[in-house]
C-alpha cells in the first residue's frame, strides 16, 4: 500500500505546531498502526529527520497508551480497538490519512502525537481508590458480591484510561473516564465506605483539571476502545446526585 | 439545565394542549384564553396567575441559559486547539444542535411574544379576540410568520428529543436497562409536542378553524 499522511508535527508544548504531508510506500495491510508509523521513523532517521513522537507501550491494547486521532476519530475507524490494535487492512491503497493528537486543554502537547495525559491521575488522587488494609492478602470470598454487580464493576474496571472519550466529546469532557472509575469502585462492597466523598471528590477534581462539562452526547462511549457504555454517566450523576443529598 | 428544563417542557406541553382548544370553536377558544386571566379569582387578580407563571417561566429561561452558557463557555476553554479533521462519530444531530437550536427557539418565543401576547405584529390588536388573532396571524398571505413558526417548532423538537433524555441521564434517572424506554419516551413527547403545536397553522391554512 502507499499512503498519504498528514501528521501533526509540534516541537514542543511551547511551539505553534501545524500538519505536515509525508508519502510512505509499501506498506504491508498486516502492518498495525504503529508498526505503520515506525516504518516512517525509521525512514524519517535515516534521512536525519525528527522522527514523529507518538506514545506507546504494551501494543496490546490494554495499557493504554496509544492515542491518536485518526482521519477524525480516536483510535481511528474500527469500534473498540485501540490505535496499536489497528491494522492497515483497514485503510485504501492510496488513502490520505490525518493523525491528530488528543485535543484537549487538560492533556497539552508534549510532542508531535505525544499528549500529557497526568489530568487523569489528579482524578484518580482525588478519590479513585479505596482505602484497605494492605500487607497479607484477605481470604478469598471473606466479602461476597453479587455476581451481576461483579461484572457490571469489571465491565467498568476494563477502561484503560486512554483519554479517547475526552478527544471525541465536543464539550472536551472527561466524564465516562470519571464515571468508569466511579461505576466501577461504586458497585463494589469495598468502595462504600468512600462512595460519597469519592464521586464530589473526582468531580471536583475533573473540573478543576480543565475537563469541559458532559452534555450527554455519546461521542466518548462510541469511540471508547474498552467499550464502557454511557449508562456508567447515569450512575455517576446518581452518586453525585445521592451523595449532595448525603452533605447537605 | 435539567430541572429548568423539565419545568420548560411542563409548560409547553400544557400550552401546547390549551391550543388544541382552538379545535372546539371560536368561542370556546376565547373562552379559554379568558378563563386563563381568570384562574384564581378572586384571591387572584386579573392575569394574576399567568404574570406567577410568566415569572416561573423568566426563572427557569434564565437558568437554562445561564447553564447552557456555562457549559459552553466551559467546552471552548477544554478544547483551544481545534481538530484539522473532525467526524462526529454518534451523536444525534438534535445533540450537535442544542445550542444553536435554543438560540433559534428563544428569538422564535420573542417573536411569538411580540406577535400573539403582546399582539404588537398581529392584525388583530384587540387582546379578548384570540381566535381571531391566530386565525389571521396565520393567514396564507403571512407565509413567513408560519414558515418561522414551523421551523422553530421542528428545532424544538429536536431541542427535546435529545434534551429530555439527556436530562433524565443528567438527573441519574437512567440506567443500562431504561436507557432505551427513557430514549424512546423522548421521541415520543418530542413528536406530540411538534404535532400538537403544528397541527394549528395547518388547521388555519386549510380552513379547519375559522
Amino acid at each position: 500500500m502507499s499512503l498519504k499522511l498528514r501528521i501533526w508535527r509540534q516541537a514542543d508544548a511551547a511551539d505553534k505546531g501545524s500538519m505536515v504531508t509525508y508519502q510512505l510506500q509499501n506498506v504491508s495491510p498486516d502492518m498495525s498502526f504503529l508498526e505503520m508509523l515506525d516504518v516512517l521513523n525509521e525512514r524519517l532517521t535515516l534521512d536525519g529527520e525528527d522522527p514523529v513522537a507518538f506514545d506507546h507501550d504494551c501494543r496490546e491494547g490494554i495499557c493504554g497508551m496509544c492515542s491518536l486521532v485518526i482521519n477524525g476519530v480516536p483510535h481511528g475507524p474500527e469500534k473498540a480497538t485501540t490505535t496499536c490494535q489497528l491494522h492497515m487492512r483497514h485503510f485504501t491503497d492510496g488513502q490520505t490519512i490525518d493523525i491528530e493528537p488528543w485535543r484537549a486543554a487538560a492533556f497539552p502537547v508534549v510532542k508531535d502525537l505525544v499528549v500529557d495525559r497526568r489530568a487523569f491521575d489528579k482524578i484518580i488522587q482525588a478519590g479513585g481508590y479505596i482505602s484497605a488494609p494492605t500487607g497479607s492478602a484477605p481470604d478469598a470470598h471473606a466479602t461476597p458480591v453479587p455476581k451481576a454487580d461483579a461484572d457490571l464493576a469489571f465491565e467498568a474496571a476494563t477502561c484503560i484510561g486512554c483519554g479517547a472519550c475526552v478527544a471525541a466529546c465536543p464539550n472536551g469532557s472527561g466524564m465516562l473516564f470519571t464515571a468508569a472509575k466511579i461505576t466501577h469502585l461504586g458497585l463494589l462492597p469495598q468502595g462504600q465506605p468512600e462512595r460519597n466523598t469519592r464521586v464530589i471528590d473526582m468531580i471536583n477534581a475533573h473540573d478543576e483539571a480543565g475537563f469541559g462539562g458532559c452534555t450527554n452526547t455519546g461521542e466518548c462511549t462510541s469511540v471508547c476502545p474498552k467499550g464502557i457504555p454511557l449508562e456508567t454517566i447515569a450512575r455517576l450523576n446518581k452518586d453525585y446526585r445521592q451523595a449532595l443529598r448525603a452533605a447537605s | 439545565m435539567a430541572i429548568s428544563g423539565a419545568a420548560l417542557v411542563l409548560f409547553l406541553l400544557l400550552h401546547m394542549i390549551g391550543n388544541l382548544k382552538i379545535f372546539f370553536g371560536a368561542e370556546a377558544f376565547d373562552h379559554y384564553a379568558h378563563w386563563l386571566r381568570e384562574i384564581g379569582a378572586p384571591l387572584l387578580p386579573h392575569s394574576g396567575f399567568l404574570w406567577i407563571q410568566r415569572v416561573g417561566l423568566l426563572v427557569a429561561l434564565a437558568m437554562h441559559v445561564w447553564s447552557a452558557a456555562v457549559l459552553t463557555i466551559r467546552a471552548r476553554k477544554a478544547r483551544p486547539v481545534k481538530y484539522a479533521h473532525r467526524k462526529p462519530v454518534q451523536g444525534s444531530y438534535a445533540a450537535r444542535t442544542m445550542r444553536w437550536g435554543g438560540v433559534i427557539v428563544f428569538l422564535f418565543v420573542v417573536y411569538h411574544i411580540l406577535d400573539l401576547t403582546t399582539r404588537t405584529f398581529n392584525p388583530v390588536a384587540d387582546t379578548s379576540q384570540a381566535n381571531a388573532a391566530v386565525v389571521q396571524g396565520f393567514a396564507p398571505d403571512r407565509w413567513y410568520v408560519t414558515a418561522f413558526y414551523v421551523l422553530a417548532v421542528l428545532t424544538l423538537g429536536f431541542h427535546l428529543n435529545h434534551g429530555i433524555w439527556s436530562g433524565l441521564q443528567t438527573l441519574g434517572v437512567s440506567n443500562a436497562r431504561r436507557e432505551r424506554v427513557l430514549k424512546g419516551t423522548a421521541f415520543a413527547v418530542a413528536f406530540v409536542t411538534c404535532a400538537g403545536f403544528l397541527v394549528v397553522p395547518f388547521a388555519v391554512l386549510t380552513g379547519l378553524v375559522k
